[in-house]
């Protein structure tokens, strides 16, 4: 910026001095002397403060010790009343970025005090450098069984590998990795998105099987290039490629928000007079796009059936109002599978490669009986 | 018709009027305006009112950028605002009062106000680089934002606060009405008042505005400060409008969309002038392309680089040096080679 050349030569030119008489004094003895003095003034709390922090990291080293050596560590103590056979997981979460995450997270923390197991929690903040520091910790602590929310898909051969060597069992959840090699991770957890995709594309063709009429199509996408929302495309697509009478207008990405969903559909509405049915990737586009519906005169649900994917509690508000016709469920709410798969590997047990979220899907109806005691 | 043809706004609104006789192409109707349930409908009235918040953003921008910063921090300073509104809201006993909604908006501006002001005194007071300054918001203000939604979606049934950005008033959406205020009202601020020409000078060179007499500091905490209110009442306008307030997606990207707007209006990044009238021309090139992205059925995967084609375009047919270059205009001045653009269309302003 040239805003500052006229001010900013002068500052500098005397700061260097400022700086180096700090140098100067810093390094006369009677400055040493003088902050030796202030230390002295107050060594009771600092001396106190320093024998707590040693304790403090004693502690965590010897738990951590402990509950790696898995055999017969009750008797150390550290792990606070824990039987022998209590498993020590270290979980590293993608971050917060959505009320669904923050119920998945939720949901392995309960999900694991309830199943006793020890959990060890890192929030990635959706950096895989955050993740795989993690992951090395807990390689380091010698938990029991690692699992984790991969950030992205590939990357992940060096630290897996390292988690194998170290004969640490790994789980995925949610999301997957592109290693080559499967023997890296004993199993994924988590939603098919291409069957989610499926699902909604079943429900429309038997809506419309009597139908001979063509049906207008408008799909509302996820962030491109998303995993998610290329597998439901495409399972959508399969399905309802059977028959022609079914045809996608127009598809565009709503990056899976509420604003981009509503900006989107308004520009559908007025380029396309005659829109039948909108598949959304998520309930959050499908509720911005109700809005835009409804700006534009038409009765979601009965003008434009709306189908949307999560089954989050807004989105089921709006089911159970009938403004969405059908939501396919993709659940956060895995914990309970992953303490059982956890306990598995950690015993040695065989188990299958693919484990799929349990998941169902709801009708208006449904919705109504289901959304009092929804936990998200 | 030289006078026209020299000036420096042609070319946004050549683009602009190019993008609508595009879509016109695609869609006859794309033009048309209906009365709908009482209030103006179509593409126009959506492009002005999702244009709006970008508008809000740019004009604040605009007025940083005139002093010679930036302010990075616009979009997360838009989701703490929508996030603490929404929060507030969802507070009350009833959601559906007045005095209570007007209380969330207070609150939620004033805490912009409050961002902004730190802004303004990072870069005036203690000497930060803008760029860097406003970077910590930038990401601070996400994390703060997500402290206020606890991450997640907050979702109000208000209808006082649904009137900010989806409601209508007089036929128009209340968000085109609240930005066409604030144009205004800078307008007359700056071009009327004094002000104007002194955030320019403070742009041009700060020190010598403080040797004449000018109080550079000031200015420059007060840009910021207006720079984060309009962010805030952008924030509002965007959260409004779909009754939520995202912690993690509102407002993303929106600085450098903001940014663009103020470089296709013609405004120098390098401080010194501005242009409130360009901002505006090319908030509406940006939301005018993203509509027409999205009706003209552009393939996602092939949006960007639409866009990154359009965007190119627009700057390079603004370039003086560019147009020189490809149409072998007869040279104006003939010592000119320009170093630069910006350099050069300051000399045409003053002459």
């Amino acid at each position: 910026m040239r805003s500052g050349i006229g001010g900013r030569p002068r500052r500098h030119a005397r700061n260097p001095a400022r700086v180096a008489t700090a140098a100067r004094h810093d390094s006369l003895a009677p400055a040493t002397a003088g902050r030796l003095s202030r230390q002295k003034r107050i060594p009771p709390v600092l001396k106190r403060f320093a024998t707590a922090l040693v304790a403090g990291a004693l502690a965590v080293t010897v738990a951590g010790c402990s509950s790696g050596s898995g055999g017969d560590s009750g008797a150390t103590g550290g792990g606070g009343g824990g039987g022998d056979d209590k498993i020590t997981m270290g979980f590293s979460q993608v971050g917060a970025e959505s009320g669904w995450r923050t119920a998945n997270t939720k949901s392995i923390q309960e999900s694991a005090k309830e199943a006793g197991v020890e959990l060890k929690f890192s929030d990635a903040q959706q950096k895989q450098e955050n993740q795989i520091k993690a992951l090395r910790s807990y390689i380091q602590q010698k938990v029991d069984v690692i699992a984790f929310s991969p950030v992205v898909v590939s990357g992940w051969d060096t630290v897996l590998k390292e988690a194998k060597d170290a004969k640490i069992p790994v789980i995925l959840t949610d999301r997957a990795v592109d290693s080559a090699d499967k023997t890296l991770y004993k199993t994924f957890l988590g939603s098919d998105f291409v069957e989610e995709g499926k699902k909604a594309g079943q429900w429309l063709v038997e809506q419309y099987k009597d139908s001979k009429d063509t049906v207008n199509i408008v799909e509302l996408q996820g962030n491109t290039g998303a995993a998610p929302a290329i597998d439901r495309k495409k399972g959508f697509g399969e399905v309802i490629a059977a028959d022609p009478k079914f045809k996608i207008i127009a598809s565009q990405p709503g990056d899976f928000t509420r604003a981009k969903g509503k900006e989107v559909m308004e520009a559908f509405l007025k380029s396309n007079p005659k829109i039948d049915v909108l598949f959304a990737h998520n309930d959050d586009m499908g509720l911005g796009a109700i809005e835009a519906i409804e700006g534009a005169g038409k009765t979601p649900g009965k003008d434009i059936k709306i189908i949307t994917i999560d089954a989050v509690h807004d989105g089921m508000q709006a089911l159970a109002d009938g403004k969405i016709n059908y939501i396919v469920e993709c659940s956060p709410l895995l914990g309970t599978q992953l303490m059982d798969l956890a306990k598995k590997v950690v015993k040695g047990e065989q188990v299958p490669e693919r484990v799929v979220t349990e998941e169902t899907t709801f009708t208006p109806e449904q919705a109504k009986q289901a959304l009092p005691d929804r936990k998200y | 018709m030289r006078e026209l043809l020299r000036h420096r706004l042609l070319w946004p609104v050549v683009v602009l009027v190019l993008l609508l006789l595009l879509n016109v192409i695609y869609n006859n109707g794309f033009l048309s305006i209906q009365v709908k349930d009482g209030h103006l409908y179509g593409n126009l009235i959506d492009i002005l009112r999702f244009g709006a918040p970008l508008i809000l953003v740019a004009i604040g921008m605009t007025l940083v950028i005139a002093t010679g910063g930036i302010d990075l921090s616009v979009g997360s300073v838009v989701a703490i605002a929508g996030a603490m509104a929404c929060l507030r809201i969802s507070d009350l006993g009833d959601q559906g009062a007045v005095g209570g909604v007007l209380g969330a908006i207070g609150v939620a501006l004033v805490l912009c106000l409050v961002l902004g002001a730190a802004n303004g005194v990072l870069v005036a007071a203690i000497g930060v680089q803008p760029i860097v300054a406003t970077l910590i918001l930038m990401v601070a203000g996400r994390g703060l934002a997500q402290l206020i939604t606890d991450g997640q979606i907050i979702t109000v049934n208000s209808p006082p606060y649904k009137l900010f950005g989806g409601g209508y008033w007089l036929t128009l959406p209340f968000g085109i009405i609240v930005v066409a205020v604030v144009v205004v009202l800078t307008a007359l601020l700056t071009r009327r008042l004094a002000l104007g020409l002194l955030i320019e000078s403070v742009g041009g060179n700060a020190e010598a505005s403080r040797l004449v007499g000018i109080r550079s500091r000031g200015l420059t905490i007060m840009v910021y400060t207006f720079c984060a209110l309009c962010a805030g009442i952008a924030g509002l306008i965007i959260s409004s409008n779909v009754s939520s307030a995202d912690g993690n997606n509102a407002g993303l990207w929106i600085e450098l969309d903001a940014i663009l707007a103020v470089v296709i209006g013609g405004t120098s990044l390098m401080g010194g002038r501005f242009s409130l009238t360009g901002t505006v021309l090319g908030a509406l090139v940006i939301q005018t392309l993203t509509t027409t992205i999205y009706s003209i059925g552009v393939p996602p995967e092939t949006t960007l680089l639409f866009k990154a084609l359009v965007v190119t375009l627009v700057c390079l047919a603004q370039s003086p040096a560019f147009r020189a270059k490809v149409f072998h205009r007869r040279r104006r001045r003939p010592p000119a080679p320009a170093p630069s653009d910006e350099i050069d269309e300051k000399v045409s302003v003053a002459t």
